[in-house]
């Protein structure tokens, strides 16, 4: 009696043996059960039944012998359960790929190594010390287009930086291309730089350690205590300037102190005097006070030539006397 | 401007390929970790499943103020953590009085939040507290048995819910080749009531039954509890179809030394190591083959003398 109704109940259970799961929809456990240690031992009854469940079917599947024991292979699981990540995305095509493909251009292999015409000998097609290298030749012929002045290897080696460069422009804008689909390969990464400040070419230099604890040096320091009762940050170091650059000295005289105060300041007035001493004279003022006087002169002196108004005469010499007093006055200002 | 990184080292490019995104998905990786407060009883509870999950797990033992996993920007550190550590199952442990022994299991799809479940746990009884044979504690990486016992889990929705995020968390690798000596351990998931399930870790003790199905046998090691399911979030239906999507191709792998021809058609390569004929064992020792005695003896005159007059010294 107890074998057809195992059977029975093997058949109600779903079993996923791909997960080694299996699952019990129709035991219901009574609602206040009786103690623990019977509720405990109920589900470890109904939980063995189910593990003999899945073993049934697995033991019975085609197995081969290992070393270890028997190996199995397992049906896929039949419980789905959610991706981690979304399925990978193909890379699309570069644009070379699909202009390639519209004209019907087909890869063909190279070898690894090709005959050197130059040296007559096997060197790599590719890389360092390839053959038939045009950049590498001792002598290029002179050309009738040539002109005058120019290198030509600097020419060469220019052209191929340049073919480099538009190389690297294209693979990445096909990368850009593949980053907006998704299809970026694994090991590949766009990361973004610092933009360059409007109106220049070049990207802002990256700022260093010091160069940032510097300027929040600044900043911390730049209230009216000088950050004295600001917050620490975490790892804030204290200010290399610590206290006052200006010191007051008394004002009053004391006893051994002196007039300390106005020692200081006659020092630096001295300093000056004596820095300025020897250019008393000016020699630029100088200079533009002689050649206007001359100016004065000489037309004074085609005045005196040609008949001219007496009206004005007296004018001019109150004019020059004037002129006369004022740089006086100013020179006397400078001596002092 | 852009900038293309590569890796700079083999081992780096190596590490970018394993978190790429794959065709076939063989397992998850959990990450343990807790929230401001944790009871002793959640402490142990977070550092037994990081045991029963050895091997595919992470464990963070440092606090964390800002996740709060069900509430709208408490998620950010989590999917930030998810990301950096590329799991993508969680168990949060949290303490509070609103929330005692709360335990927050959830999954992320691309490193974001999937779906949530929360329950409290009680009657914990940890590994320590079972006394049991340690010949019978199972090995680290085998694949368990998981047995789901109750209407509960058929007709009530966090149930159902939970079931599916358990086998997720218990499951351990999916294989293709599983060796049967190798099984060596059990959950046993039981919906004792609406909303509370009975979970058990046991040993197997698999016993001769006198066919080729060894009779089953179950003992308890540990740890055991109780969850009390208290909130939980679905995944949303358009996340859920994205998530669920599997692919019939199957990832190729590389032929290697067979070639079509046009005439001949496939041909292949092989490689048959060199017959060290020196090494080999021969079936039986005939006569011929075995070194004569006085051959021997002639050989070996230089060293074997000595020992014998030493004895005789002695003698």
């Amino acid at each position: 009696m107890t074998l057809p109704m195992e059977m029975e109940t093997q058949r109600q259970f779903q079993v996923d043996l791909g997960n080694l799961m299996a699952f019990n929809p129709h035991h219901s456990f009574p609602p206040q059960p009786s103690s623990r240690d019977e509720l405990v031992a109920e589900c470890l009854q109904k939980g063995t039944e189910l593990v003999q469940a899945i073993a049934d079917r697995l033991f019975n599947l085609p197995s081969t012998e290992d070393v270890d024991g028997p190996l199995v292979k397992l049906p896929s699981p039949t419980t789905r359960l959610p991706r981690e990540k979304h399925l990978p995305k193909p890379k699309p095509p570069t644009k070379w790929e699909l202009f390639a493909q519209k004209k019907g251009i087909k890869n063909r292999k190279k070898d690894k190594i090709a005959y050197d015409e130059q040296t007559g000998s096997w060197k790599r097609t590719y890389g360092y010390d390839h053959a038939n290298d045009e950049d590498n030749v001792p002598i290029i012929e002179a050309k009738m287009t040539d002109e005058p002045g120019e290198d030509p290897f600097a020419k060469r080696r220019e052209n191929k930086k340049k073919k480099i460069e538009k190389q690297e422009k294209n693979q990445l804008k096909n990368l850009k291309q593949a980053a907006k689909v998704g299809g970026l390969p694994s090991h590949v990464q766009l990361a973004a730089t610092t933009l360059p400040i409007t109106g220049s070419q070049a990207a802002t230099k990256k700022v260093n350690k010091d160069e940032l604890g510097n300027v929040a040096g600044l900043a911390a320091t730049a209230t009216a205590s000088g950050g004295k009762f600001d917050k620490k940050l975490p790892g804030e170091k204290p200010p290399k300037h610590e206290g006052k650059y200006r010191k007051f000295l008394p004002v009053a005289e004391g006893t051994g102190i002196g007039s300390q105060e106005k020692e200081q300041t006659q020092r630096v007035l001295n300093k000056l005097i004596s820095e300025n001493s020897h250019e008393i004279l000016n020699v630029n003022k100088a200079i533009t006070m002689y050649n206007v006087k001359k100016e004065k002169k000489r037309s004074n002196l085609k005045g005196k030539a040609s008949p001219t108004p007496s009206k004005l005469k007296p004018q001019n010499k109150s004019l020059k006397k004037s002129s006369k007093k004022g740089s006086f006055s100013k020179g006397k200002a400078k001596g002092n | 401007m852009l900038q293309v990184k590569t890796p700079k080292s083999h081992k780096a490019r190596r590490e970018l390929e394993k978190r790429a995104p794959k065709l076939v998905e063989t397992g998850k990786k959990t990450l343990i970790l807790h929230g401001t407060k944790t009871s002793s009883v959640l402490n142990a509870i977070l550092t037994e499943i990081f045991h029963l999950k050895k091997g595919s797990a992470i464990k963070y033992s440092r606090k964390n103020e800002n996740i709060k996993p069900f509430e709208s920007g408490g998620e950010t550190d989590l999917e930030y953590f998810s990301q950096k550590t590329d799991c993508s199952i969680f168990v949060y442990g949290s303490h509070s009085k609103k929330r005692p022994e709360n335990l927050v299991i959830g999954r992320t799809y691309d490193h974001h939040i999937y779906d949530l479940v929360e329950v409290g746990v009680q009657n914990f009884k940890s590994m320590e507290s079972f006394m049991c044979d340690k010949k019978l504690s199972p090995r680290v990486g085998s694949k368990p048995f998981i047995a789901f016992v109750g209407e509960g889990f058929e007709t009530v929705e966090e149930l159902k819910h939970l079931k599916e995020v358990l086998i997720d968390l218990l499951h351990g690798e999916v294989v293709e080749n599983l060796n049967l000596a190798g099984l060596d351990h059990a959950y046993v998931c039981s919906a004792v009531s609406s909303n509370k399930v009975f979970l058990t870790h046991c040993a197997l003790r698999m016993k001769r039954s006198g066919t080729i199905v060894p009779r089953m046998e179950l003992v308890e090691v540990g740890p055991s509890m109780d969850l009390v399911v208290r909130r939980h979030r679905l995944p949303n239906e358009s996340l859920r179809k994205e998530a669920m999507k599997t692919s019939r191709e199957k990832p190729k792998k590389k032929e290697k030394n067979v070639v079509q021809d046009a005439v001949q058609g496939k041909y292949g390569k092989i490689y048959i190591p060199d017959q060290k004929l020196g090494d080999m064992a021969l079936p039986n020792k005939a006569k011929g083959v075995k070194r004569e005695r006085r051959e021997a003896k002639v050989k070996n005159e230089g060293n074997e003398p000595a020992s014998k007059k030493k004895k005789e010294g002695s003698g």
